[in-house]
C-alpha cells in the first residue's frame, strides 16, 4: 500500500491457477520419453530433427508421427547470462539459459546450462543431466552439464529410429485419464485511478464521494475521471448519503473457486441518492427471497477501527423500511 | 471502391466435448480447420491468409496462444492475425477474415475460433477479485442475471419463457451430432426443476463448458463461383459501448440496436421477421433469446418473449432460432461466436442435415461479449448479394 501522501492507491493481486494440460499425441511421445530418460525428437518432412518435436510439420502441414531419439550430447550455439534468477527458473543461483543443438537434432533446444560463466562458450559440448525423479516434464531435465564423454566436436552421432516411441505413446495416452497439472501464479500491483482512490480515501473517512460531468451533469460513483459518454474529465465531486435504492439484483447460490462470500447472498445494484449509476454490492439484513426491485436500502457500515480505503468498509446494505420506490424512478437505470 | 463479394465455401466444427483430453490446443483448432478445408476442397497451399480467435487468455493460461499455434494453423510464411472481442469475437473473428477478402486484399482467408475450458475454470477466470472493491462477482451467470431480472419485469414476461428456450434448444441439438449435450430428456419442466444457481438463471438455463473449435474458409466470387453451394456473404456488422455508463440500457444495449440496424440495411432487409429464414443468435443464458430478438428488430420492444411462447422460434415456427442447439447445448466460448457464423451458413447452403430447415434463403449469425457490449452480426444468402 502507497503512502497517505502518494495520488494514487495500489494493492497486490495475485492471480494462481492450476491449469490442466492436454498435450496430444506427438508431445506425449516427447514427455514419455523424458520421463525415461531420452530425448524423443520429431523427423520433418524435409529431413530436419527438431527437438521437443512440433505437433504439425510446418511444410506439408500434417502431424508429425515419426520419431527418433537424440542426445543426450550437443553443443551450445549461443548462450544468455541470468545473473538474478527469478522464482521458478531451474536454478536459484547465476546460471545461463543456452541453445543447445542436441547431437542428432538439425534445430536448436533451449534449456539451462549449469557452467560457471568463465567456461562457457559457444561450441562447447554438454549433455543433459536428469533429473533423480521424473514425471514427463521439461523439468525432467535439470540442466545442461559439460560433456563427460568426448564425441567428434560439433558432428555428434546420426539420430536413432525411436523403435519404442509407439508403445511409448500408448502407454502415456493411457495415463492422461490423470490430469497434467500447469500452475501458473502471477502477481501484479494494481493501481486505482487517481479519482478512485479520493473515493477510497473517502470511505476511509466514512463519506461517499462521486463525481458530476460538466457535460451531461450525470453523477458517477465510483467516479472515473471521465464520463464514459462525453468523454470529459469529471472534476465536480458530490458527496453520496447511504441510502439508495435496489435497482436489480441475482441470488448467487452456486459456490466458485476463489469466491470470498458463502452463497447464497444478494448481488445487488444499488442507485445511491443522488447518483446516476448503481454499483454492486451485497444485500443482507432480509431474507434472500424478499429482496425486490425497488427496495429502498442503506449502508452498513463496520466498525470504524475496521476501515480501511475500500468499499468493504460497508459491510453490506440493509432494507431501511420506506415504501419501495416507484418504478418509473428507476426504470432508466435496468 | 465498393466491396468485393465474399462466400463462405469451407465450413468445419469439432464435435464439442466437456473434456477433449485427447487433444491439444492445436489439435482442437486442426480438427475443425481439416474439416473445412475438406469441406473447400482446399488445402493449405490454397489459402492466402489466417484469422484466429479466442476468448480471454486467462481461460487456458496461454499468453497470446496464435504464436504457439502458428505452424499447426499452416501460418508459416503467411499473415497471421489474432482477434479478440470476449465471448462475441468467433463472430468478430469471422468478419475481420471476411473483410480481407472483400476488401480485395486476399482472396482465400482461413478463420478458426477455439476454446479449451477444459483446462481451466472461465467462472474463476471471470471472478479474479479486484482490490478496494465488493467480491460480489460471481461469474458471467452472476454478472448478466440481474439483467435478466430487468428484462422481466420490464416486459412481463411469464416465468417459464427461459425454461421453453432451454427445452427447445436442448431438443434441437439432439439433431446435431457436434453439439455437446445430447439430453433427450429435457422439457420445460425439468429445466423448471432444475437448481436455481444464480436466481433467477437456473442451472438447465445455462451454457455447458465446453471444448471446441469452428474454422471456415472464406473466399472471393470467382472461387466461390467454382462450388455449387457457396453462403454469400449479404452483411456484417460489429458495434461496441461502454460496459457501464450512466443510463446504460442493459438489457437491450444501443450497440446491438445499431449493428442490427446498419446489417439490415445493408442487406437491403425492411422487415427481418419476413426476410430472414434461419437466426442462429448467442444465447448463453436462455432469457437472452427474446433479448436479443427485440434487441435485433425481430419483435418489438417487450414483445420477444410471445414470438418464444407462441412457437415461431421453434425449428418448424416461422423464425427458426438456434436449430443446431445454440450456445446452450455447446459453448466453446472463443468458437461460440463463428458456430452461429458457420451454422446460418450451413443453413443457407442446406448442408445443416438433421437440423435443415427447409428452403432457407437467408439467415443470421449473431454474437454477443463482454458486458453485453460487443456485438457482430452477419447476415448471409443462398444468391450473390445484390450489387
Amino acid at each position: 500500500m502507497s503512502t497517505s501522501q502518494a495520488r494514487t492507491l495500489s494493492a497486490p493481486v495475485s492471480v494462481n491457477f492450476d491449469y490442466t494440460r492436454s498435450v496430444g499425441p506427438t508431445l506425449a511421445a516427447f514427455f514419455t520419453g523424458l520421463r525415461q530418460g531420452r530425448l524423443v525428437a520429431g523427423r520433418l518432412s524435409d529431413g530436419g530433427v527438431v527437438l521437443p518435436p512440433p505437433e504439425f510439420d510446418p511444410t506439408t502441414h500434417d502431424p508429425v508421427t515419426e520419431f527418433v531419439e537424440v542426445g543426450p550430447t550437443g553443443t551450445v550455439q549461443s548462450w544468455t547470462w541470468v545473473p538474478e534468477p527469478v522464482a521458478g527458473q531451474p536454478f536459484d543461483r547465476p546460471f545461463a539459459f543456452a541453445l543447445v543443438l542436441v547431437d542428432g537434432t538439425t534445430a536448436p533446444f533451449l534449456h539451462a546450462v549449469d557452467v560457471p560463466y568463465d567456461e562457457l562458450s559457444v561450441g562447447m559440448r554438454v549433455q543433459v543431466r536428469w533429473a533423480e525423479e521424473r514425471v514427463g516434464a521439461i523439468t525432467d531435465i535439470t540442466c545442461f552439464e559439460p560433456a563427460t564423454v568426448p564425441s567428434d566436436a560439433g558432428g555428434g552421432s546420426p539420430a536413432q529410429p525411436a523403435a519404442a516411441v509407439p508403445e511409448v505413446v500408448a502407454a502415456h495416452a493411457a495415463q492422461l485419464d490423470g490430469p497434467l497439472i500447469t500452475p501458473v501464479n502471477l502477481d501484479y500491483t494494481y493501481a486505482a485511478s487517481p479519482e478512485e482512490s479520493a473515493f477510497f480515501r473517502g470511505l476511509q473517512e466514512g463519506r461517499i464521494l462521486g463525481q458530476r460531468c460538466p457535460t451531461c451533469g450525470k453523477v458517477y460513483v465510483p467516479p472515473r475521471g471521465a464520463c464514459p459518454v462525453d468523454g470529459v474529465p469529471t472534476t465536480d465531486e458530490v458527496e453520496l448519503a447511504g441510502t439508495g435504492t435496489v435497482t436489480t439484483f441475482c441470488i448467487v447460490n452456486v459456490p466458485f473457486l476463489g469466491q470470498k462470500i458463502t452463497p447464497p447472498y444478494v448481488s445487488a445494484y444499488v442507485l445511491l441518492d443522488g447518483a446516476d449509476i448503481a454499483f454492486l454490492h451485497l444485500i443482507l439484513g432480509v431474507e434472500a427471497s424478499e429482496v425486490r426491485m425497488g427496495m429502498r436500502v442503506e449502508a452498513v457500515w463496520r466498525p470504524r477501527d475496521e476501515w480501511g480505503t475500500t468499499v468493504e468498509n460497508i459491510s453490506h446494505f440493509a432494507p431501511t423500511g420506506e415504501p419501495d420506490a416507484d418504478y418509473e424512478s428507476y426504470k432508466v437505470h435496468l | 471502391m465498393s466491396k468485393q463479394p465474399a462466400a463462405v465455401v469451407g465450413i468445419g466444427q469439432t464435435h464439442h466435448r466437456a473434456k477433449r483430453v485427447d487433444v491439444s490446443m492445436a489439435g482442437l483448432c486442426r480438427e475443425a480447420i481439416d474439416r473445412a478445408l475438406a469441406d473447400a476442397s482446399m488445402t493449405f497451399d490454397d489459402i492466402d491468409a489466417i484469422v484466429v480467435g479466442k476468448a480471454p487468455d486467462l481461460f487456458e493460461g496461454v499468453m497470446m496462444p496464435e504464436l504457439y499455434l502458428a505452424e499447426a494453423l499452416g501460418a508459416a510464411g503467411k499473415p497471421l492475425l489474432r482477434v479478440h472481442t470476449a465471448g462475441s469475437v468467433g463472430g468478430s473473428t469471422a468478419i475481420v477474415a471476411a473483410s480481407l477478402v472483400q476488401s480485395g486484399v486476399h482472396k482465400r482467408v482461413l478463420t478458426v475460433a477455439f476454446e479449451k475450458q477444459s483446462e481451466s475454470n472461465a467462472m474463476w477466470a471471470l471472478s479474479v477479485p479486484v482490490p478496494f472493491i465488493m467480491p460480489v462477482h460471481a461469474g458471467a451467470g452472476g454478472y448478466f442475471a440481474p439483467h435478466v431480472r430487468s428484462y422481466i419485469r420490464r416486459s412481463g414476461a411469464p416465468t417459464h419463457i427461459g425454461a421453453m428456450v432451454a427445452a427447445k434448444d436442448r431438443q434441437n441439438a439432439l439433431k446435431n451430432p457436434y453439439a455437446h449435450l445430447h439430453n433427450k430428456d429435457t422439457t420445460v419442466e425439468t429445466v423448471l426443476a432444475s437448481q436455481m444457481l444464480w436466481d433467477p438463471i437456473r442451472y438447465d438455463e445455462t451454457c455447458p463448458s465446453s471444448d471446441g473449435a469452428c474454422a471456415l474458409v472464406i473466399a472471393d466470387a470467382d472461387t466461390a463461383a467454382s462450388i455449387d453451394n457457396p453462403a454469400w456473404i449479404h452483411a456484417t456488422a460489429m458495434r461496441s459501448e461502454p460496459t457501464t455508463a450512466a443510463e446504460r440500457d442493459q438489457v437491450n444495449p444501443q450497440a446491438g440496436r445499431d449493428a442490427a440496424a446498419y446489417l439490415w440495411k445493408q442487406a437491403g432487409i425492411t422487415d427481418p421477421r419476413a426476410e430472414i429464414d434461419a437466426v442462429e443468435m448467442y444465447v448463453p443464458f436462455s432469457w437472452f433469446e427474446p433479448m436479443w430478438l427485440e434487441n435485433l428488430g425481430f419483435a418489438g420492444e417487450g414483445e420477444g418473449w410471445r414470438l418464444t411462447e407462441s412457437g415461431v422460434t421453434a425449428m418448424d415456427g416461422d423464425l427458426p432460432v438456434n436449430c443446431s442447439g445454440g450456445v446452450l447445448s455447446s459453448n466453446p466460448i472463443g468458437a461460440s461466436g463463428m458456430l452461429r457464423f458457420a451454422e446460418a451458413a450451413l443453413q443457407v447452403r442446406g448442408q445443416a442435415g438433421a437440423h435443415q430447415v427447409d428452403g432457407v434463403r437467408r439467415a443470421l449469425g449473431h454474437a454477443y461479449g463482454g458486458g453485453s457490449q460487443f456485438f457482430a452480426m452477419w447476415v448471409v444468402g443462398a444468391e450473390p448479394p445484390a450489387l
